[in-house]
C-alpha cells in the first residue's frame, strides 16, 4: 500500500500525498485496512493479558494444569479438566439436538412454508437469538428444571438406566439440562443463518433438478441443502462459539460441581461458568491467575474447534465441487 | 460567545478540582453494600462536602483495588490475611467492624414443617457428605420427637466465591477436625459433595425446589424472604436460632479476647446465647492518608459510623456491633493519620 509513497524522491513526496488525498481509493483502503487490522490486535492483545496474567499459574502446574481433576482454592491444587470436560460435553449435546431441529426448521422456513407463515416464523426466531441469556436461564430455573426432576429424568432413569450416562439422583440440575437450555439458546442462530444461505440457493438449481423428475422433497434434499451446506455448517460453528462461551444461563443450571461424572444426570461446571462464579472474590496470585489460565484454555479450546471447522468445510467443498 | 466557552471550561475544571479533594472511593464486600449506601447517603447530607463512592464488587475485588492503590478504601467479608498485608508497603491496613452478619441453615424436609436443631458435628458430616440420610441417628438426636424421614441428603452451596460460604466453612472447620483438615474455609472450597447455586438467591431456589435438600444462606436474606431456618448448637452447648440480638451476643461473647486489630473470627464463639455462625463485615482503612481532607472525612466518618450510622442496622436487618467493639473501634480511629 504506502510503499510506493517511500520509495518515491523527496521532492514530489508532497504532490504525491495530495494526489493520493484525492484519489479517495488509496485512503479508503488504508482506513478501512486499519479497521481490519484493529480484529487482529484484539486478538494478539486478549491472547497477551492472558498468558501473561497467568504466569504464577503457568509456574506452577504447568501443562499438568489441563488433566489434573482437582479444584481447591484452600490448598491451592488447580487443574482444568472438569472444566473442559463439561464446557465439551454440554456443547456437544446441545448441538447433537439443536442442529437437526435447526436445519429441519430452516428449511421447513426456506422451502416448504408460505409465505405468511414462514416470514411470522423468522421474525420470532430473531427475536430468539436476541433474548439475553440471563432470561434464559430463569425459564431453565423456572420451568426445564422441574420439570426435569419431576418427569424428564426419573423417565430416563426408567428407561435408559441401565447406561451409565443416566444413573444417580435426579436433582434436575446438571449436564443435561445445561445442554437443553444451550440447544435452545443455539437453535435461533441455526434456523437463521440456515434459512437465509437455502434462500440464496439460485432458482435455477430447484427448476432443474424438478425438471428432471425429483420431488418437491428430492429437490430439497439432494440439491438444494447440498448446495447451501457451507452457510449450514457456518451456522453450526456460530451455535457451537455461543455454546461453548455461554456463561450464565449454564451457571444457572448445571449444578456447579467440580467433580467429573459419567452421568448426564450429574452436576457439572463449565469453564466460563467458574470464571464467573469465582473470579470477584478470588484472592491470591496462584488463584486469580489459574483462573484466568481457564480463559486462555477456553480461548485455545475455540481456537481448535474453529481450526477443525475450517478444515472440514475446506474438506466437503472440495469433494463435492463438481456440483457447483 | 468565545468568553462564553473559556469561563464555562475553567467552571466546570474548578468543579471537578473541588469535588476530587473531598470524593472518597472505595470498593468491595457485596454483602454490606446496602447499609453502606444508606451510611453513605446519610453521611452526606450531614456532611454536604464529603462525598463516598462504593463499589460492591467483592471482598477479594476489593482487597485487590486497594492492594493496587485505585481506591481509597476497601471492604472485606473476612480479615486480609498477613500475606495480603504485607504485600501492601506505603501504608498498613486497619481492620474497622461495622456491621455482623449471621448465615443460616435452611433446608427442604418432606413432611418436617417445624425448626430443626443442627449440632456442628453433624453439619460438618452432612456437608462432607458421611451423613446421607434425614433420618440418621445423629440427626435423630439432634432432635428428638421430630418425626424425620428416610430420604436422601441434598446438599445446596454457593457456587460463586463469598463472604458467606467462608463464615460458613470456618464455622465448619472449628467444629468439625474431619473438615478442616479436608476442605478448610474459603469464600470457595472444594466441596466434597452437592449442588452449587450462584447468590443467596440461587441455593435458596435450588432448596426449596429440591425435595430432602440444605444449604445456607445469609441470615438478611432469609429474614427478607420469610424463609424458616434451623437453629444451630453453640459453643456453650445450646442451640441458638439466629436474630440480631443472637449475632450480637456473639460479637460481645468474642469481644473479650478480640485482637487489637480486629482481625477475628467470631464463629463458635463462647456465650449462651451467642449464634455460632456469626462474623464481622470489615471496612479496610490505610492508617496513612496523605491528604489531609480525606484523612479528616474518613476519620470522622468512621467516628459517626460507629454512632449514629449504628442505629440503621436494625431497620437495614444487619446486626449492629455490641458496646465494647464501638469502644475499641473508637481508639483505633486515631491511628489514622
Amino acid at each position: 500500500m504506502g510503499t510506493a509513497v517511500i520509495a518515491a524522491p523527496p521532492q514530489s513526496r508532497a504532490r504525491k500525498l495530495v494526489k493520493l488525498w484525492r484519489d479517495g481509493d488509496q485512503v479508503a483502503h488504508l482506513v478501512t485496512f486499519l479497521f481490519a487490522a484493529s480484529v487482529f490486535l484484539v486478538t494478539v492483545v486478549l491472547v497477551y493479558e492472558l498468558w501473561i496474567h497467568s504466569g504464577p499459574s503457568r509456574a506452577k502446574f504447568g501443562f499438568s494444569f489441563l488433566w489434573k481433576t482437582t479444584w481447591d482454592p484452600v490448598a491451592l491444587q488447580f487443574g482444568a479438566l472438569p472444566f473442559i470436560y463439561g464446557t465439551v460435553l454440554t456443547s456437544f449435546l446441545a448441538l447433537l439436538i439443536s442442529v437437526p431441529l435447526g436445519v429441519g426448521a430452516a428449511i421447513f422456513l426456506a422451502e416448504l412454508a408460505g409465505p405468511r407463515t414462514s416470514n411470522s416464523c423468522t421474525f420470532l426466531v430473531e427475536l430468539l437469538a436476541a433474548v439475553p441469556s440471563v432470561i434464559y436461564g430463569l425459564l431453565a430455573i423456572f420451568t426445564l428444571v422441574p420439570l426435569l426432576r419431576q418427569y424428564g429424568e426419573p423417565f430416563l432413569k426408567r428407561t435408559l438406566g441401565f447406561l451409565p450416562l443416566f444413573q444417580g439422583p435426579a436433582y434436575g440440575v446438571g449436564y443435561l439440562t445445561a445442554a437443553l437450555i444451550l440447544s435452545i439458546m443455539t437453535f435461533p442462530f441455526i434456523i437463521s443463518i440456515s434459512r437465509e444461505s437455502l434462500l440464496a440457493v439460485p432458482r435455477e438449481q430447484r427448476e432443474a433438478a424438478l425438471a428432471l423428475g425429483a420431488t418437491k422433497w428430492e429437490s430439497t434434499w439432494q440439491v438444494v441443502v447440498p448446495y447451501a451446506r457451507l452457510g449450514i455448517i457456518g451456522s453450526v460453528f456460530l451455535a457451537l462459539a455461543r455454546a461453548l462461551g455461554e456463561t450464565m444461563a449454564v451457571t444457572m443450571v448445571i449444578g456447579n460441581d467440580t467433580a467429573i461424572h459419567t452421568s448426564l444426570l450429574a452436576p457439572g461446571y463449565t469453564i466460563a461458568a467458574i470464571i464467573a462464579n469465582e473470579f470477584t472474590e478470588a484472592t491470591g496470585d496462584v488463584y486469580l491467575s489459574s483462573l484466568i489460565e481457564l480463559g486462555l484454555v477456553l480461548f485455545g479450546l475455540t481456537m481448535v474447534l474453529n481450526a477443525s471447522a475450517q478444515l472440514l468445510i475446506l474438506a466437503t467443498t472440495r469433494r463435492g465441487s463438481k456440483q457447483e | 460567545m468565545k468568553k462564553l466557552i473559556l469561563w464555562a471550561t475553567m467552571l466546570a475544571a474548578l468543579a471537578t478540582l473541588t469535588e476530587a479533594a473531598d470524593t472518597i472511593n472505595g470498593a468491595g464486600a457485596t454483602f454490606p453494600a446496602p447499609i453502606y449506601q444508606k451510611w453513605f447517603q446519610e453521611f452526606h447530607k450531614a456532611h454536604p462536602d464529603v462525598q463516598i463512592n462504593y463499589q460492591s464488587i467483592g471482598s477479594g475485588g476489593g482487597i485487590r483495588q486497594l492492594t493496587e492503590g485505585t481506591v481509597d478504601f476497601g471492604a472485606s467479608d473476612m480479615p486480609m490475611t498477613d500475606d495480603q498485608i504485607k504485600a501492601i508497603t506505603k501504608y498498613h491496613v486497619l481492620h474497622f467492624p461495622t456491621v455482623m452478619g449471621g448465615v443460616v441453615p435452611t433446608y427442604n424436609v418432606p413432611g418436617v414443617s417445624g425448626d430443626l436443631k443442627f449440632s456442628g458435628d453433624t453439619l460438618g458430616g452432612i456437608f462432607l457428605g458421611k451423613i446421607t440420610k434425614w433420618n440418621d441417628a445423629a440427626l435423630k438426636k439432634d432432635n428428638p420427637g421430630v418425626n424425620l424421614p428416610n430420604a436422601d441428603i441434598t446438599v445446596v452451596h454457593r457456587s460463586d466465591g463469598s463472604g458467606t460460604s467462608f463464615v460458613w466453612t470456618d464455622y465448619l472447620s472449628k467444629v468439625s477436625p474431619d473438615w478442616k483438615s479436608k476442605v478448610g474455609a474459603n469464600t470457595s472450597v472444594n466441596w466434597p459433595v452437592g449442588l452449587g447455586g450462584k447468590g443467596n438467591e440461587g441455593v435458596a431456589g435450588l432448596v426449596k425446589q429440591t425435595p430432602g435438600s440444605i444449604g445456607y444462606v445469609e441470615l438478611i436474606y432469609a429474614v427478607q424472604n420469610k424463609m424458616g431456618y434451623g437453629s444451630v448448637k453453640n459453643a456453650a452447648g445450646s442451640f441458638v436460632k439466629a436474630d440480631f440480638n443472637t449475632v450480637t451476643e456473639a460479637a460481645a461473647g468474642a469481644a473479650k479476647e478480640m485482637p487489637a486489630d480486629f482481625r477475628v473470627s467470631i464463629t463458635n464463639a463462647p456465650g449462651k446465647n451467642a449464634y455460632p455462625i456469626s462474623t464481622f463485615t470489615w471496612l479496610l482503612i490505610p492508617d496513612k492518608i496523605d491528604n489531609a481532607a480525606k484523612k479528616m472525612a474518613i476519620a470522622s466518618f468512621l467516628k459517626w459510623m460507629t454512632t449514629t450510622g449504628q442505629t440503621f442496622a436494625q431497620e437495614m436487618s444487619y446486626a449492629p456491633l455490641p458496646k465494647p467493639v464501638v469502644a475499641k473501634e473508637d481508639k483505633q480511629v486515631a491511628l489514622v493519620k
